[in-house]
């Protein structure tokens, strides 16, 4: 077997942490640009491999056995996942992965203070107090991430659901896991465990409770959200451990995840604790728009919507989370290409939170071969619309509804929309008129120069390929 | 290492990640999710190390699933990044299997 050859916390071992996370930070940073970004995560998992090959070599690691067959059966789970994963599945594989990163952290923290107690002596404050802040948020994370998987997964429905009292269950939870941390911090000499235990559970059924009540449409902050936690958790269990690769990985994911969490909530124009406890995102709000008069509209087939298309100059692809359920990536991109054929040009204006995670509609259409200099973002195509010829709206709506910037009563008054409505014509590809998740009426499908194409996105864009084709 | 010196150390890693990933431009932010969750999966550093002072059955199972969890996120998060990433850059392609 391999000779331990470093020391814990000496300087070779920590030379070597400060070059992986240097790589990590490098890594990252050339994620800017699609062009180095695959190179930067090349970097990134460099820096992993020097980290792991460090602490490999450390005195006191032992059971190669153990390590050999966790290794092998994470390694094997991870490499059929990652060939196997869908595009469409990514924000589950992603909250999978929250999950799995917060589970460890968790029993980490518990192994660390099970061998606290084993050693007899006062476990020093500095140690324990990040070993409980990691258990308590890594089992958070690792329970309201599987909420969250099971919800993308359709394991369980995605509406919010609640039991009544809920606020108050959730924050005498909270109280009692806080006052329990503080029990075990003041019993440091003799910590108990099975009161550690108890806050382990305590704070699973919390993650249960605070992911359970979110509906689909707001997942992009929640999956954001928890991957902050599992940073955080993991930063925990490097001053735990003192560690200072952990530290700074962990706290480099805080980061993002922090960063994603406030961009997803700007983007629907809603704090980030009024995501999490009110409930909003996927609520039916009071019986949706399938009763009432029905407003006059304009309904087209998709012969008449190759036509507006196949004589524009400029057209505008709006895709929504509507495109990803009916996987109309592809026959979307079929439409580009005749378009562009044509000498039509085309580009694609991605709201932020389109899809079900941060950035997933650029996943998806870079998986159906398109250009990512075509992918525009909100603010870089609002200015262009009065001049696009034929607006295509695919699956989305609320993001689209002028009601957010006319309507200072609307539900939705204030969030950043996709100005379609300043386009000369709109072509809306979408089922039926009922409302998006903010369970209201969308003022667009009733303007002059709104043309409704109701048809599942995938079958519409493939008649329409075909009769551009024809003409 | 000293309780001051890691929170030291912590603040300007807040400072460095936020001024780092904020530049990351939205169509890349799936790829960065996974990305992290593969750097997240640095945890298992702390798996390898508590599993070598484990010293009953219980702390075996926990320790060896812990690193188990970090294997996955490590190889799965750094490789379904990779494979997304390759679509970004990649023009003139054959046409790969999963189209629909």
């Amino acid at each position: 077997m391999i000779e331990a050859v470093l020391k814990p916390g000496g300087d070779a071992a920590t030379a070597l942490y400060i070059v992986a996370f240097s790589l990590f930070i490098i890594g990252i940073k050339q994620g800017t640009h699609p062009t180095t970004a695959k190179r930067g995560n090349l970097v990134a998992a460099g820096g992993m491999a020097i980290a792991v090959v460090t602490t490999l070599l450390l005195d006191g690691i032992g059971n190669w056995g153990l390590i050999a067959i966790g290794l092998g059966v994470g390694a094997a789970i991870g490499v059929i996942a990652s060939v196997r994963v869908q595009m469409t599945e990514m924000p589950q594989m992603v909250a999978l992965y929250n999950g799995v990163g917060g589970g460890a952290v968790a029993l980490i923290a518990w192994s660390e203070i099970r061998h606290g107690i084993s050693l007899g002596e006062d476990i020093p404050l500095d140690t324990l107090i990040p070993v409980l802040f990691a258990g308590v948020v890594g089992s958070i994370s690792f329970w309201g991430s599987n909420i969250a998987f099971a919800k993308l997964q359709d394991l369980i429905p995605t509406r919010p659901l609640a039991v009544p009292g809920q606020q108050v269950i959730n924050v005498v939870l909270l109280l009692g896991i806080v006052a329990a941390c503080v029990d075990i911090a003041a019993n440091n000499g003799d910590p108990s465990q099975g009161l550690f235990i108890a806050i382990l559970i305590a704070a699973a059924i919390l993650g249960n409770m605070v992911v359970l009540p979110i509906g689909g449409a707001d997942m992009p902050v929640v999956i954001s959200l928890l991957n902050a936690f599992t940073g955080l958790s993991a930063a925990a269990a490097g001053f735990a451990l003192d560690n200072v690769a952990l530290i700074v990985a962990g706290t480099l994911v805080g980061s993002s995840g922090t960063i994603l969490t406030m961009e997803m909530a700007t983007a629907m124009n809603r704090s980030v604790a009024n995501v999490l406890f009110a409930g909003f995102g996927g609520a039916p709000a009071g019986g949706g728009g399938g009763d009432g008069e029905e407003r006059p509209h304009t309904a087209i087939g998709a012969q008449d919507a190759a036509i507006k298309l196949a004589y524009a100059d400029t057209v505008t692809i709006v895709p929504g989370y509507g495109l990803a359920v009916a996987q109309a990536q592809h026959a979307i991109k079929e439409v580009a290409d005749e378009l562009e054929k044509r000498g039509v040009t085309v580009n694609y204006a991605i709201h932020p939170v389109a899809g079900r995670m941060p950035g997933h509609m650029n996943v998806l259409l870079a998986e159906a071969d398109v250009p990512y200099e075509q992918l525009k973002e909100m603010e870089e195509i609002n200015p262009e619309m009065p001049r696009t010829d034929v607006a295509v709206v695919v699956g989305a709506n609320d993001v689209t509804n002028p009601a957010a910037k006319n309507d200072p009563d609307s539900p939705i008054a204030g969030m950043p929309i996709i100005e379609v409505s300043e386009a000369q014509q709109v072509i809306v590809i979408k089922r039926s008129l009922s409302p998006g998740f903010a369970g209201i009426d969308n003022d667009l499908f009733y303007e002059p120069n709104t043309s409704m194409l109701f048809a599942d996105a995938k079958a519409a864009a493939g008649e329409i390929a075909a009769e551009i084709g024809e003409l | 290492m000293s309780l001051f010196t890691e929170i030291t150390i912590f603040v300007l890693a807040v400072f460095v990640g936020f001024e780092v990933i904020s530049k990351v431009p939205t169509t890349l932010h799936t790829p960065l999710m996974s990305q992290t969750n593969a750097i997240h999966g640095i945890v298992m550093l702390g798996g390898l190390i508590v599993v070598g002072y484990a010293d009953d059955p219980l702390e075996y199972v926990i320790g060896t699933i812990a690193i188990a969890f970090g294997a996955i996120n490590i190889v799965g998060g750094f490789m379904v990044t990779d494979r997304m990433l390759g679509m970004f850059s990649k023009k003139p392609k054959p046409k790969d299997g999963d189209g629909k």
